[in-house]
């Protein structure tokens, strides 16, 4: 996707954070990322390596926790989980499904010094 | 200040003027100077020298030196690592500036359409074409590519006022960038803004722009598997225009898959089927464009 982008929007959190509990250095920082979200898990660890030199989280551990896909199925109307876009409803075998849930980037927490 | 007792910046040390840090790093012995009350002195030195005030020392096993865990200072009953909970979305900076701009495009009565594709699926003619039949219903395009201003002198052509971004580098607009973009094109209330994206079936999907609505444009030519490779741009999109479909015939297309595939992945997409070229199905389209311009109004 636009990992450098997604790197950047975490650069500024961890400012904004830094100024407000007065913190230092980030040693970890754990991201919570949604299976349809597109991310491209090498290519945001490698984006934020070179993205948090020169600030708090420089050198930071990136933990990233996977959460399920959800989508509603048009044809019997539950929400399910499914663990690949494009699976069919495992309720009912329809194929009409929109996802609910599982687009999430958001960084969960960080463990700072 | 020293960090690590609160000191005065410089002692005396081994005959040479130092940092108080320095002192502490090479551990020569050093006289603490009473720089600050007594009541303000964190403990390590009040607790290493009791209730000398100066002291000389050498730093030996038996001294006590707090201050050099992770947090490079100590606070009792603080943990050196704290958990900061954060839950915020990386995104969330592009969103609210994204809900500024719905703000005030919804205030101003704007219809505002993110108009979403690969490279070379007719965006820009698709509008020129649509700009030329709206006749005087006033408009503004704002147009995102990585290099040049085609697109935007392409616009200008037909009368229509155009901004156009240039992402250098970048694979999507932003909010920001809209928002500079609004700023200086002076929208008239209840017109029209098209921003035409950068030509990209996976960034643009992700960044909301503040826009009432999504159009994903995809041409005959691009096969009729691309919903199912990019569902994330398909998914977003209100509407799906199914452009060049005088092409159609020459490519060995499926238009029905096409449009199969597309509600496949979003099963409340819209789809038109245009020709942007020869004039086919833009009746349609331009009465899609009516019918949301009198949703704002009402």
């Amino acid at each position: 996707m636009h990992e450098m982008s997604l790197a950047e929007g975490i650069r500024t959190i961890v400012h904004d954070q830094a100024r407000a509990h007065g913190f230092q250095r980030v040693t970890v920082l754990r991201l919570e990322i949604g299976r349809f979200a597109g991310v491209e898990k090498p290519a945001l660890e490698f984006a934020f390596d070179v993205v948090m030199r020169g600030s708090p989280a420089e050198g930071a551990r990136l933990e990233m926790i996977d959460l399920p896909g959800k989508a509603l199925c048009y044809d019997c109307a539950k929400t399910v989980e499914i663990s690949d876009r494009l699976d069919p409803c495992p309720e009912c075998g329809g194929g009409r499904l929109i996802p609910q849930g599982g687009d999430e980037m958001r960084i969960k927490d960080m463990e700072v010094v | 200040m020293c960090t690590v007792c609160g000191c005065s910046d410089m002692v005396t040390a081994d005959g040479k003027v130092m940092s108080h840090d320095e002192a502490h790093r090479l551990g020569l012995a050093h006289s603490h100077a009473p720089s600050v009350a007594v009541a303000t002195l964190p403990f390590p030195h009040i607790a290493a020298g009791g209730a000398e005030f100066t002291h000389g020392h050498s730093h030996s096993p038996d001294h006590h030196h707090y201050g050099l865990g992770q947090a490079g200072a100590s606070v009792p009953g603080l943990t050196q690592a704290r958990l900061i909970e954060v839950e915020t979305g990386i995104l969330a900076k592009n969103d609210a500036l994204a809900a500024g701009n719905r703000q005030l495009l919804q205030a101003l009565g704007i219809l505002t359409l993110n108009l979403v594709s690969s490279p070379g699926s007719g965006k820009t003619t698709l509008l020129c074409r649509t700009i030329e039949a709206l006749g005087d219903l006033p408009l503004a395009v704002i147009e995102g590519d990585q290099q040049t201003s085609a697109d935007a002198d392409r616009i200008r052509a037909t009368g229509a006022r155009a901004i156009q971004i240039n992402t250098g580098k970048g694979c999507h607009l932003d909010a920001a960038m809209i928002g500079h973009a609004i700023d200086d094109l002076r929208l008239r209330p209840r017109s029209i803004l098209f921003i035409e994206n950068v030509g990209n079936l996976v960034c643009p999907a992700g960044f909301d722009l503040g826009e009432d609505a999504k159009v994903a444009i995809l041409s005959v030519t691009e096969g009729e598997d691309k919903p199912l490779k990019y569902p994330d741009m398909f998914t977003a999109a209100r509407l799906a225009i199914l452009n060049k479909t005088d092409l159609a015939p020459h490519c060995d297309v499926d238009l029905d898959l096409y449009e199969a595939n597309l509600r496949r992945v979003n099963p409340l997409i819209e789809v038109l089927r245009v020709s942007a070229r020869t004039g086919e199905g833009m009746d349609q389209w331009l009465g899609w464009l009516q019918a949301r311009l009198a949703e704002k109004a009402a």
